[in-house]
Protein backbone atom coordinates (compact mmCIF):
# COMPACT_ATOMS: atom_id res chain seq x y z
CA UNK A 1 0.00 0.00 0.00
CA UNK A 2 1.20 3.50 -0.78
CA UNK A 3 2.18 5.66 2.17
CA UNK A 4 0.45 9.04 1.75
CA UNK A 5 1.88 10.72 4.83
CA UNK A 6 4.38 9.94 7.52
CA UNK A 7 5.93 11.21 10.72
CA UNK A 8 9.42 9.94 11.41
CA UNK A 9 10.69 10.37 14.99
CA UNK A 10 8.87 13.67 15.21
CA UNK A 11 9.11 15.86 18.31
CA UNK A 12 7.49 19.25 18.66
CA UNK A 13 7.91 21.47 21.70
CA UNK A 14 6.35 24.80 22.62
CA UNK A 15 8.80 26.41 24.99
CA UNK A 16 9.17 23.99 27.89
CA UNK A 17 6.14 21.90 26.87
CA UNK A 18 6.67 18.88 24.63
CA UNK A 19 3.39 18.53 22.71
CA UNK A 20 4.53 15.68 20.49
CA UNK A 21 7.26 13.38 21.76
CA UNK A 22 9.16 11.17 19.31
CA UNK A 23 6.17 10.05 17.23
CA UNK A 24 6.57 7.72 14.25
CA UNK A 25 3.46 7.05 12.15
CA UNK A 26 2.64 6.01 8.58
CA UNK A 27 -0.70 6.87 6.99
CA UNK A 28 -1.44 4.53 4.09
CA UNK A 29 -3.68 4.96 1.06
CA UNK A 30 -7.29 3.88 1.63
CA UNK A 31 -7.16 4.00 5.41
CA UNK A 32 -9.79 5.41 7.74
CA UNK A 33 -7.53 6.20 10.68
CA UNK A 34 -8.78 7.40 14.04
CA UNK A 35 -6.41 9.42 16.22
CA UNK A 36 -7.80 9.03 19.72
CA UNK A 37 -6.67 10.70 22.90
CA UNK A 38 -7.69 13.02 25.71
CA UNK A 39 -7.41 16.81 25.30
CA UNK A 40 -3.79 17.92 25.24
CA UNK A 41 -2.53 14.54 24.02
CA UNK A 42 -0.87 16.13 20.95
CA UNK A 43 -3.43 15.15 18.29
CA UNK A 44 -3.94 18.66 16.95
CA UNK A 45 -0.19 19.32 16.85
CA UNK A 46 0.27 16.15 14.77
CA UNK A 47 -2.48 17.30 12.37
CA UNK A 48 -1.10 20.85 12.10
CA UNK A 49 2.37 19.50 11.23
CA UNK A 50 0.85 17.32 8.48
CA UNK A 51 -0.93 20.46 7.20
CA UNK A 52 2.34 22.40 7.07
CA UNK A 53 1.09 24.93 9.61
CA UNK A 54 3.70 23.94 12.17
CA UNK A 55 7.17 22.51 11.77
CA UNK A 56 8.60 19.72 13.87
CA UNK A 57 11.30 20.66 16.39
CA UNK A 58 13.09 17.49 15.27
CA UNK A 59 12.27 14.57 12.98
CA UNK A 60 10.66 14.54 9.52
CA UNK A 61 7.06 15.09 8.45
CA UNK A 62 6.09 14.22 4.87
CA UNK A 63 2.92 14.26 2.80
CA UNK A 64 2.85 12.84 -0.74
CA UNK A 65 6.60 12.36 -0.44
CA UNK A 66 7.42 16.01 0.26
CA UNK A 67 7.49 18.72 2.92
CA UNK A 68 3.93 19.87 3.78
CA UNK A 69 5.23 23.43 4.31
CA UNK A 70 5.53 23.71 0.50
CA UNK A 71 2.15 24.57 -1.03
CA UNK A 72 2.73 22.29 -4.03
CA UNK A 73 2.68 19.22 -1.76
CA UNK A 74 -0.75 20.18 -0.43
CA UNK A 75 -2.56 19.97 -3.80
CA UNK A 76 -4.34 16.74 -2.83
CA UNK A 77 -4.80 17.51 0.86
CA UNK A 78 -8.19 18.39 2.37
CA UNK A 79 -8.49 19.95 5.82
CA UNK A 80 -11.10 21.32 8.12
CA UNK A 81 -10.57 23.93 10.84
CA UNK A 82 -10.88 22.77 14.46
CA UNK A 83 -13.22 25.54 15.57
CA UNK A 84 -15.99 27.05 13.50
CA UNK A 85 -13.71 29.57 11.89
CA UNK A 86 -15.57 30.65 8.81
CA UNK A 87 -15.72 34.32 7.72
CA UNK A 88 -19.18 35.50 8.79
CA UNK A 89 -19.75 38.04 6.03
CA UNK A 90 -19.16 35.66 3.09
CA UNK A 91 -22.04 33.60 1.71
CA UNK A 92 -21.97 29.81 1.99
CA UNK A 93 -21.58 29.40 -1.78
CA UNK A 94 -18.74 31.95 -1.82
CA UNK A 95 -16.81 30.13 0.90
CA UNK A 96 -17.06 26.85 -1.02
CA UNK A 97 -16.00 28.57 -4.27
CA UNK A 98 -13.11 30.38 -2.53
CA UNK A 99 -11.65 27.15 -1.15
CA UNK A 100 -12.52 25.23 -4.33
CA UNK A 101 -10.56 27.71 -6.46
CA UNK A 102 -7.34 26.26 -5.01
CA UNK A 103 -7.81 22.82 -6.51
CA UNK A 104 -7.34 21.55 -10.04
CA UNK A 105 -10.13 18.98 -9.87
CA UNK A 106 -12.87 20.47 -7.72
CA UNK A 107 -16.36 19.28 -6.84
CA UNK A 108 -19.33 21.32 -8.05
CA UNK A 109 -20.56 23.63 -5.29
CA UNK A 110 -24.22 22.56 -5.44
CA UNK A 111 -23.40 18.84 -5.44
CA UNK A 112 -21.04 19.11 -2.46
CA UNK A 113 -23.48 21.32 -0.52
CA UNK A 114 -26.16 18.74 -1.15
CA UNK A 115 -24.05 15.87 0.25
CA UNK A 116 -23.30 17.81 3.43
CA UNK A 117 -26.82 19.14 3.90
CA UNK A 118 -26.10 22.84 3.38
CA UNK A 119 -27.63 23.17 -0.11
CA UNK A 120 -30.53 25.35 1.06
CA UNK A 121 -28.12 27.92 2.61
CA UNK A 122 -25.87 28.62 -0.41
CA UNK A 123 -27.08 32.22 -0.75
CA UNK A 124 -27.02 32.94 2.96
CA UNK A 125 -24.16 34.63 4.85
CA UNK A 126 -22.15 32.26 7.03
CA UNK A 127 -22.89 34.38 10.12
CA UNK A 128 -26.58 33.49 9.77
CA UNK A 129 -25.96 29.72 10.08
CA UNK A 130 -26.42 27.72 13.28
CA UNK A 131 -23.41 26.10 14.95
CA UNK A 132 -24.25 22.71 13.48
CA UNK A 133 -24.69 24.10 9.96
CA UNK A 134 -21.32 25.88 10.20
CA UNK A 135 -19.69 22.64 11.32
CA UNK A 136 -21.14 20.75 8.33
CA UNK A 137 -19.90 23.48 5.99
CA UNK A 138 -16.43 23.35 7.60
CA UNK A 139 -16.22 19.61 7.06
CA UNK A 140 -17.55 19.92 3.50
CA UNK A 141 -14.64 22.30 2.71
CA UNK A 142 -12.19 19.46 3.33
CA UNK A 143 -13.71 17.53 0.40
CA UNK A 144 -14.20 20.29 -2.19
CA UNK A 145 -10.88 19.57 -3.97
CA UNK A 146 -11.39 15.80 -4.43
CA UNK A 147 -8.46 15.20 -2.03
CA UNK A 148 -6.60 11.92 -1.71
CA UNK A 149 -5.84 12.61 1.96
CA UNK A 150 -8.28 14.30 4.34
CA UNK A 151 -7.37 15.46 7.85
CA UNK A 152 -10.36 16.08 10.13
CA UNK A 153 -9.59 17.55 13.53
CA UNK A 154 -12.50 17.00 15.94
CA UNK A 155 -15.06 17.14 13.08
CA UNK A 156 -18.22 16.81 15.15
CA UNK A 157 -17.43 19.11 18.10
CA UNK A 158 -20.57 20.91 19.25
CA UNK A 159 -23.02 18.81 17.22
CA UNK A 160 -26.07 17.15 18.76
CA UNK A 161 -26.52 13.38 18.52
CA UNK A 162 -28.58 13.35 15.30
CA UNK A 163 -26.32 15.77 13.49
CA UNK A 164 -23.26 13.79 14.59
CA UNK A 165 -24.69 10.53 13.27
CA UNK A 166 -25.63 12.04 9.90
CA UNK A 167 -22.14 13.60 9.53
CA UNK A 168 -20.55 10.22 10.32
CA UNK A 169 -22.66 8.62 7.58
CA UNK A 170 -21.51 11.34 5.15
CA UNK A 171 -17.86 10.77 6.10
CA UNK A 172 -18.17 7.01 5.58
CA UNK A 173 -19.65 7.68 2.14
CA UNK A 174 -16.72 10.00 1.29
CA UNK A 175 -14.30 7.27 2.40
CA UNK A 176 -16.05 4.79 0.12
CA UNK A 177 -15.56 7.24 -2.77
CA UNK A 178 -11.84 6.70 -2.21
CA UNK A 179 -10.58 9.36 0.20
CA UNK A 180 -8.04 8.37 2.84
CA UNK A 181 -9.27 9.98 6.06
CA UNK A 182 -7.57 10.76 9.35
CA UNK A 183 -10.00 11.81 12.08
CA UNK A 184 -9.05 12.99 15.56
CA UNK A 185 -11.41 12.75 18.48
CA UNK A 186 -11.54 12.36 22.20
CA UNK A 187 -14.83 10.44 21.93
CA UNK A 188 -14.38 6.69 21.79
CA UNK A 189 -17.87 6.51 20.25
CA UNK A 190 -16.82 8.67 17.32
CA UNK A 191 -13.69 6.62 16.66
CA UNK A 192 -15.79 3.46 16.92
CA UNK A 193 -18.23 4.78 14.33
CA UNK A 194 -15.58 5.84 11.82
CA UNK A 195 -12.16 4.29 12.19
CA UNK A 196 -10.75 1.02 10.93
CA UNK A 197 -7.31 1.60 12.42
CA UNK A 198 -6.91 3.42 15.72
CA UNK A 199 -3.86 5.26 17.03
CA UNK A 200 -4.10 6.25 20.69
CA UNK A 201 -2.06 9.23 21.91
CA UNK A 202 -1.43 10.38 25.46
CA UNK A 203 1.00 13.02 26.70
CA UNK A 204 2.49 13.49 23.23
CA UNK A 205 3.26 9.83 22.63
CA UNK A 206 1.60 7.03 20.69
CA UNK A 207 0.59 4.45 23.29
CA UNK A 208 -1.33 2.10 21.01
CA UNK A 209 -1.68 1.51 17.25
CA UNK A 210 -4.07 -1.28 16.38
CA UNK A 211 -7.25 -2.28 14.55
CA UNK A 212 -10.52 -0.98 16.00
CA UNK A 213 -11.46 -4.31 17.65
CA UNK A 214 -7.96 -4.61 19.10
CA UNK A 215 -8.19 -1.16 20.69
CA UNK A 216 -11.73 -1.69 21.94
CA UNK A 217 -10.56 -4.80 23.74
CA UNK A 218 -7.91 -2.76 25.49
CA UNK A 219 -9.77 0.42 26.38
CA UNK A 220 -13.31 -0.93 26.72
CA UNK A 221 -12.86 -1.58 30.45
CA UNK A 222 -15.38 -1.89 33.25
CA UNK A 223 -14.93 -0.37 36.67
CA UNK A 224 -16.13 -2.45 39.62
CA UNK A 225 -16.45 -0.73 42.97
CA UNK A 226 -16.91 -2.75 46.16
CA UNK A 227 -15.98 -2.76 49.83
CA UNK A 228 -14.06 -5.66 51.29
CA UNK A 229 -11.58 -6.47 54.05
CA UNK A 230 -9.35 -8.32 51.61
CA UNK A 231 -8.71 -5.90 48.70
CA UNK A 232 -5.41 -7.57 47.79
CA UNK A 233 -7.10 -10.93 47.20
CA UNK A 234 -9.75 -9.22 45.03
CA UNK A 235 -7.04 -7.45 43.02
CA UNK A 236 -5.32 -10.78 42.46
CA UNK A 237 -8.41 -12.33 40.84
CA UNK A 238 -8.19 -13.16 37.16
CA UNK A 239 -8.98 -10.30 34.76
CA UNK A 240 -8.24 -7.40 37.15
CA UNK A 241 -5.85 -5.03 35.37
CA UNK A 242 -5.56 -2.34 38.02
CA UNK A 243 -6.79 -1.35 41.46
CA UNK A 244 -7.37 2.16 42.64
CA UNK A 245 -8.68 2.32 46.24
CA UNK A 246 -12.01 0.50 46.16
CA UNK A 247 -12.17 0.51 42.35
CA UNK A 248 -11.04 -2.46 40.25
CA UNK A 249 -10.59 -2.25 36.47
CA UNK A 250 -11.62 -5.39 34.61
CA UNK A 251 -12.14 -6.18 30.93
CA UNK A 252 -15.08 -8.57 31.49
CA UNK A 253 -17.20 -7.65 34.51
CA UNK A 254 -19.44 -10.73 34.21
CA UNK A 255 -16.53 -13.12 34.39
CA UNK A 256 -15.02 -11.08 37.22
CA UNK A 257 -18.23 -11.28 39.29
CA UNK A 258 -18.42 -15.03 38.82
CA UNK A 259 -14.80 -15.33 39.95
CA UNK A 260 -15.42 -13.00 42.90
CA UNK A 261 -18.40 -14.94 44.17
CA UNK A 262 -16.60 -18.27 43.69
CA UNK A 263 -13.58 -17.03 45.65
CA UNK A 264 -15.79 -16.60 48.71
CA UNK A 265 -14.19 -13.23 49.60
CA UNK A 266 -16.77 -11.26 51.59
CA UNK A 267 -17.81 -7.94 50.00
CA UNK A 268 -20.65 -5.41 50.04
CA UNK A 269 -21.88 -2.25 48.25
CA UNK A 270 -20.94 -3.48 44.76
CA UNK A 271 -21.45 -1.25 41.70
CA UNK A 272 -20.35 -1.77 38.10
CA UNK A 273 -19.98 0.87 35.41
CA UNK A 274 -18.08 1.38 32.18
CA UNK A 275 -14.69 3.00 32.70
CA UNK A 276 -14.52 6.48 31.18
CA UNK A 277 -12.13 6.93 28.29
CA UNK A 278 -9.86 8.96 30.56
CA UNK A 279 -9.65 6.05 33.01
CA UNK A 280 -9.12 3.58 30.20
CA UNK A 281 -6.30 5.73 28.80
CA UNK A 282 -4.70 5.87 32.22
CA UNK A 283 -4.64 2.10 32.48
CA UNK A 284 -3.20 1.90 28.94
CA UNK A 285 -0.45 4.41 29.81
CA UNK A 286 0.31 2.57 33.03
CA UNK A 287 0.54 -0.67 31.12
CA UNK A 288 3.06 0.96 28.77
CA UNK A 289 5.07 2.26 31.74
CA UNK A 290 4.96 -1.20 33.30
CA UNK A 291 6.11 -2.90 30.08
CA UNK A 292 9.00 -0.48 29.82
CA UNK A 293 9.95 -1.05 33.46
CA UNK A 294 9.85 -4.82 32.92
CA UNK A 295 12.03 -4.46 29.85
CA UNK A 296 14.50 -2.29 31.75
CA UNK A 297 14.55 -4.83 34.57
CA UNK A 298 15.17 -7.69 32.17
CA UNK A 299 18.26 -6.03 30.74
CA UNK B 1 -3.52 26.85 -10.09
CA UNK B 2 -1.22 29.72 -10.96
CA UNK B 3 -0.01 32.29 -8.46
CA UNK B 4 -1.71 35.07 -10.45
CA UNK B 5 -5.16 33.47 -10.52
CA UNK B 6 -4.99 32.49 -6.84
CA UNK B 7 -3.89 36.03 -5.97
CA UNK B 8 -6.97 37.41 -7.70
CA UNK B 9 -9.22 34.90 -5.93
CA UNK B 10 -7.81 35.83 -2.51
CA UNK B 11 -8.01 39.56 -3.26
CA UNK B 12 -11.57 39.25 -4.51
CA UNK B 13 -12.95 37.48 -1.44
CA UNK B 14 -11.01 39.74 0.90
CA UNK B 15 -12.59 42.79 -0.81
CA UNK B 16 -16.06 41.25 -0.66
CA UNK B 17 -15.57 40.64 3.07
CA UNK B 18 -14.43 44.22 3.72
CA UNK B 19 -17.10 45.88 1.59
CA UNK B 20 -19.91 44.00 3.34
CA UNK B 21 -18.99 46.03 6.45
CA UNK B 22 -18.54 49.43 4.71
CA UNK B 23 -18.14 51.42 7.94
CA UNK B 24 -14.65 49.89 8.23
CA UNK B 25 -13.61 51.74 5.08
CA UNK B 26 -14.92 55.13 6.18
CA UNK B 27 -12.29 55.72 8.88
CA UNK B 28 -9.45 55.56 6.39
CA UNK B 29 -11.33 57.95 4.07
CA UNK B 30 -12.11 60.58 6.70
CA UNK B 31 -8.95 60.81 8.80
CA UNK B 32 -6.52 62.22 6.19
CA UNK B 33 -9.21 64.52 4.80
CA UNK B 34 -9.76 65.99 8.27
CA UNK B 35 -6.01 66.42 8.78
CA UNK B 36 -5.84 68.35 5.53
CA UNK B 37 -8.80 70.54 6.50
CA UNK B 38 -7.32 71.37 9.92
CA UNK B 39 -3.60 71.69 9.18
CA UNK B 40 -3.29 72.95 5.62
CA UNK B 41 -6.45 74.76 4.52
CA UNK B 42 -6.42 77.38 7.35
CA UNK B 43 -2.75 78.32 6.68
CA UNK B 44 -3.02 80.91 3.93
CA UNK B 45 0.77 80.98 3.39
CA UNK B 46 0.61 77.37 2.24
CA UNK B 47 -2.95 77.11 0.94
CA UNK B 48 -2.62 80.30 -1.10
CA UNK B 49 0.65 79.38 -2.86
CA UNK B 50 0.05 76.98 -5.79
CA UNK B 51 3.44 75.23 -5.51
CA UNK B 52 3.40 74.79 -1.71
CA UNK B 53 -0.27 73.86 -1.67
CA UNK B 54 0.28 71.15 -4.30
CA UNK B 55 3.21 69.80 -2.29
CA UNK B 56 1.10 69.85 0.87
CA UNK B 57 -1.64 67.88 -0.91
CA UNK B 58 0.98 65.40 -2.08
CA UNK B 59 2.47 65.11 1.41
CA UNK B 60 -0.99 64.51 2.82
CA UNK B 61 -1.72 61.88 0.13
CA UNK B 62 1.50 60.05 0.94
CA UNK B 63 0.71 60.37 4.64
CA UNK B 64 -2.81 59.07 4.07
CA UNK B 65 -1.65 56.04 2.13
CA UNK B 66 1.15 55.41 4.61
CA UNK B 67 -1.10 55.49 7.65
CA UNK B 68 -3.73 53.43 5.85
CA UNK B 69 -1.13 50.85 4.81
CA UNK B 70 0.49 50.52 8.23
CA UNK B 71 -2.79 50.26 10.11
CA UNK B 72 -4.91 48.19 7.77
CA UNK B 73 -2.10 45.80 6.83
CA UNK B 74 -0.48 45.61 10.25
CA UNK B 75 -3.63 45.37 12.34
CA UNK B 76 -5.56 43.39 9.72
CA UNK B 77 -2.91 40.69 9.59
CA UNK B 78 -2.22 40.66 13.35
CA UNK B 79 -5.96 40.31 13.94
CA UNK B 80 -6.54 37.58 11.37
CA UNK B 81 -3.61 35.57 12.76
CA UNK B 82 -5.52 35.37 16.02
CA UNK B 83 -8.61 33.95 14.30
CA UNK B 84 -8.80 30.36 13.07
CA UNK B 85 -9.75 31.17 9.43
CA UNK B 86 -6.27 32.44 8.50
CA UNK B 87 -4.50 29.27 9.76
CA UNK B 88 -7.04 27.27 7.78
CA UNK B 89 -6.23 29.19 4.58
CA UNK B 90 -2.59 28.24 5.16
CA UNK B 91 -3.52 24.57 4.76
CA UNK B 92 -4.76 25.23 1.20
CA UNK B 93 -2.33 24.75 -1.67
CA UNK B 94 -1.49 28.45 -2.13
CA UNK B 95 2.09 29.70 -1.70
CA UNK B 96 2.80 32.59 0.70
CA UNK B 97 3.36 35.09 -2.10
CA UNK B 98 -0.32 34.82 -3.15
CA UNK B 99 -1.48 35.91 0.32
CA UNK B 100 1.01 38.81 0.28
CA UNK B 101 0.06 39.98 -3.23
CA UNK B 102 -3.67 39.58 -2.54
CA UNK B 103 -3.32 41.79 0.54
CA UNK B 104 -1.55 44.43 -1.54
CA UNK B 105 -4.27 44.35 -4.20
CA UNK B 106 -7.31 44.40 -1.93
CA UNK B 107 -6.19 46.54 1.01
CA UNK B 108 -4.02 48.67 -1.28
CA UNK B 109 -6.99 49.44 -3.54
CA UNK B 110 -8.95 50.76 -0.56
CA UNK B 111 -5.92 52.86 0.43
CA UNK B 112 -5.83 54.52 -2.99
CA UNK B 113 -9.57 55.25 -2.73
CA UNK B 114 -8.81 57.22 0.45
CA UNK B 115 -6.93 59.73 -1.76
CA UNK B 116 -10.12 60.91 -3.44
CA UNK B 117 -11.36 63.20 -0.63
CA UNK B 118 -7.87 64.72 -0.29
CA UNK B 119 -7.70 65.63 -3.94
CA UNK B 120 -11.24 66.98 -3.81
CA UNK B 121 -10.52 69.19 -0.77
CA UNK B 122 -7.24 70.32 -2.33
CA UNK B 123 -8.97 71.37 -5.53
CA UNK B 124 -11.84 73.14 -3.78
CA UNK B 125 -10.19 74.88 -0.82
CA UNK B 126 -6.54 75.52 -1.76
CA UNK B 127 -4.80 76.97 -4.77
CA UNK B 128 -3.09 73.66 -5.53
CA UNK B 129 -2.76 73.13 -9.25
CA UNK B 130 -2.54 69.95 -11.28
CA UNK B 131 -3.86 68.87 -14.66
CA UNK B 132 -5.95 65.67 -14.91
CA UNK B 133 -2.91 63.91 -16.39
CA UNK B 134 -0.74 65.07 -13.47
CA UNK B 135 -3.36 63.81 -11.01
CA UNK B 136 -3.44 60.45 -12.76
CA UNK B 137 0.36 60.22 -12.75
CA UNK B 138 0.29 61.23 -9.10
CA UNK B 139 -2.12 58.39 -8.32
CA UNK B 140 0.17 55.84 -9.93
CA UNK B 141 3.21 57.33 -8.18
CA UNK B 142 1.48 57.24 -4.78
CA UNK B 143 0.39 53.64 -5.35
CA UNK B 144 3.94 52.59 -6.30
CA UNK B 145 5.60 54.48 -3.46
CA UNK B 146 3.11 52.97 -0.98
CA UNK B 147 4.57 49.48 -1.49
CA UNK B 148 7.21 49.80 1.26
CA UNK B 149 4.57 50.91 3.77
CA UNK B 150 2.22 48.07 2.87
CA UNK B 151 5.04 45.57 3.24
CA UNK B 152 6.19 47.20 6.49
CA UNK B 153 2.63 46.93 7.83
CA UNK B 154 2.53 43.26 6.82
CA UNK B 155 5.88 42.56 8.45
CA UNK B 156 4.63 44.11 11.70
CA UNK B 157 1.39 42.13 11.43
CA UNK B 158 3.17 38.81 10.93
CA UNK B 159 5.81 39.51 13.59
CA UNK B 160 3.69 40.77 16.49
CA UNK B 161 0.43 40.07 18.29
CA UNK B 162 -2.34 42.62 17.82
CA UNK B 163 -1.78 44.80 20.89
CA UNK B 164 1.96 45.05 20.35
CA UNK B 165 1.33 45.79 16.66
CA UNK B 166 -0.86 48.82 17.55
CA UNK B 167 1.89 50.31 19.72
CA UNK B 168 4.66 49.70 17.18
CA UNK B 169 2.59 51.09 14.29
CA UNK B 170 1.81 54.29 16.19
CA UNK B 171 5.50 54.93 16.83
CA UNK B 172 6.51 53.98 13.29
CA UNK B 173 3.91 56.10 11.52
CA UNK B 174 4.71 59.17 13.63
CA UNK B 175 8.46 58.76 13.11
CA UNK B 176 8.07 58.17 9.37
CA UNK B 177 5.50 60.96 8.99
CA UNK B 178 7.55 63.60 10.74
CA UNK B 179 10.97 62.35 9.62
CA UNK B 180 9.79 62.11 6.03
CA UNK B 181 8.61 65.72 5.90
CA UNK B 182 4.95 64.85 5.64
CA UNK B 183 3.87 67.08 8.57
CA UNK B 184 6.46 69.85 8.24
CA UNK B 185 7.99 70.44 4.81
CA UNK B 186 11.65 69.32 4.74
CA UNK B 187 12.68 72.83 3.64
CA UNK B 188 12.24 73.74 7.33
CA UNK B 189 14.51 70.87 8.51
CA UNK B 190 18.04 71.53 9.83
CA UNK B 191 20.74 70.16 7.51
CA UNK B 192 21.44 66.93 9.42
CA UNK B 193 17.76 66.01 9.65
CA UNK B 194 17.24 66.74 5.96
CA UNK B 195 20.17 64.44 5.12
CA UNK B 196 18.93 61.63 7.38
CA UNK B 197 15.39 62.07 6.16
CA UNK B 198 16.39 61.17 2.60
CA UNK B 199 16.95 57.56 3.68
CA UNK B 200 13.40 57.17 4.97
CA UNK B 201 10.80 55.57 2.68
CA UNK B 202 8.32 58.31 3.62
CA UNK B 203 10.66 61.08 2.39
CA UNK B 204 11.47 59.05 -0.72
CA UNK B 205 7.77 58.52 -1.41
CA UNK B 206 7.05 62.24 -0.99
CA UNK B 207 9.91 63.33 -3.24
CA UNK B 208 8.99 60.68 -5.82
CA UNK B 209 5.36 61.79 -6.07
CA UNK B 210 6.30 65.48 -6.16
CA UNK B 211 8.70 64.70 -9.00
CA UNK B 212 6.01 62.71 -10.82
CA UNK B 213 3.44 65.52 -10.52
CA UNK B 214 5.51 68.73 -10.64
CA UNK B 215 8.56 67.54 -12.55
CA UNK B 216 12.04 68.81 -11.61
CA UNK B 217 15.03 66.84 -10.38
CA UNK B 218 14.99 63.45 -8.70
CA UNK B 219 18.03 62.12 -6.85
CA UNK B 220 18.98 58.48 -7.48
CA UNK B 221 18.68 57.95 -3.71
CA UNK B 222 14.93 58.53 -4.00
CA UNK B 223 14.08 55.81 -6.51
CA UNK B 224 16.88 53.45 -5.55
CA UNK B 225 15.73 53.81 -1.97
CA UNK B 226 12.12 52.96 -2.82
CA UNK B 227 13.19 49.89 -4.78
CA UNK B 228 15.57 48.86 -2.00
CA UNK B 229 12.98 49.20 0.77
CA UNK B 230 10.43 47.28 -1.33
CA UNK B 231 12.78 44.38 -2.06
CA UNK B 232 14.10 44.11 1.49
CA UNK B 233 10.67 44.35 3.09
CA UNK B 234 9.10 41.88 0.63
CA UNK B 235 11.81 39.35 1.49
CA UNK B 236 11.23 40.02 5.18
CA UNK B 237 7.46 39.53 4.85
CA UNK B 238 7.88 36.23 2.98
CA UNK B 239 10.28 34.95 5.64
CA UNK B 240 7.94 36.04 8.44
CA UNK B 241 4.95 34.46 6.65
CA UNK B 242 6.76 31.17 6.25
CA UNK B 243 7.94 31.23 9.85
CA UNK B 244 4.54 32.24 11.25
CA UNK B 245 2.58 29.58 13.14
CA UNK B 246 -0.27 31.78 14.32
CA UNK B 247 -0.64 33.36 17.72
CA UNK B 248 1.41 31.71 20.43
CA UNK B 249 0.45 31.68 24.06
CA UNK B 250 2.76 30.84 26.90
Amino acid sequence: MTTLASLDNVTRSFGAVTAVDDVTLDIREGEMLGLLGPNGAGKTTVISMLQGRRRPTSGTVQIFGGNPVDAANRRLLGSTPQETALPDSLKVGEVIDFVGAHFADRRATAELADEFGVAQFLKRQVGALSGGQKRRLSVALAFVGNPRLVLLDEPTTGLDVDARHSLWATLRAQHERGATIVVTSHYLEEIEALAERVVVMARGRIIADDTLPGILGRVGQRLVRLETHEPDRVAALEGVSRREGEAYFVSDSDAFLVALVRSGIPFHDLTVRGATLEEAFLSLTDAVALDNATLEGAR
Amino acid sequence: MSVASLTLVHARYSLIETLRIPIAVIGSLVFPALALLFFVVPQSAVAGNPEFATQAIISMSVFSVMIGSLFSFGLGIAESREKPWEPYLRTLPAPGITRVLAHILSTGLLGVVSLLPIILIGALFTSAEATPVQILVGFVAVAVSALPFMLLGMAIGYALPMKAAIAVIQVVFFALGFGGGLFLPPQLFPGWLDAASRFLPSRQARDFVIWAVQGGDITPLTWLGLIGWTVVLLALVLVLFRRDEGRRYR
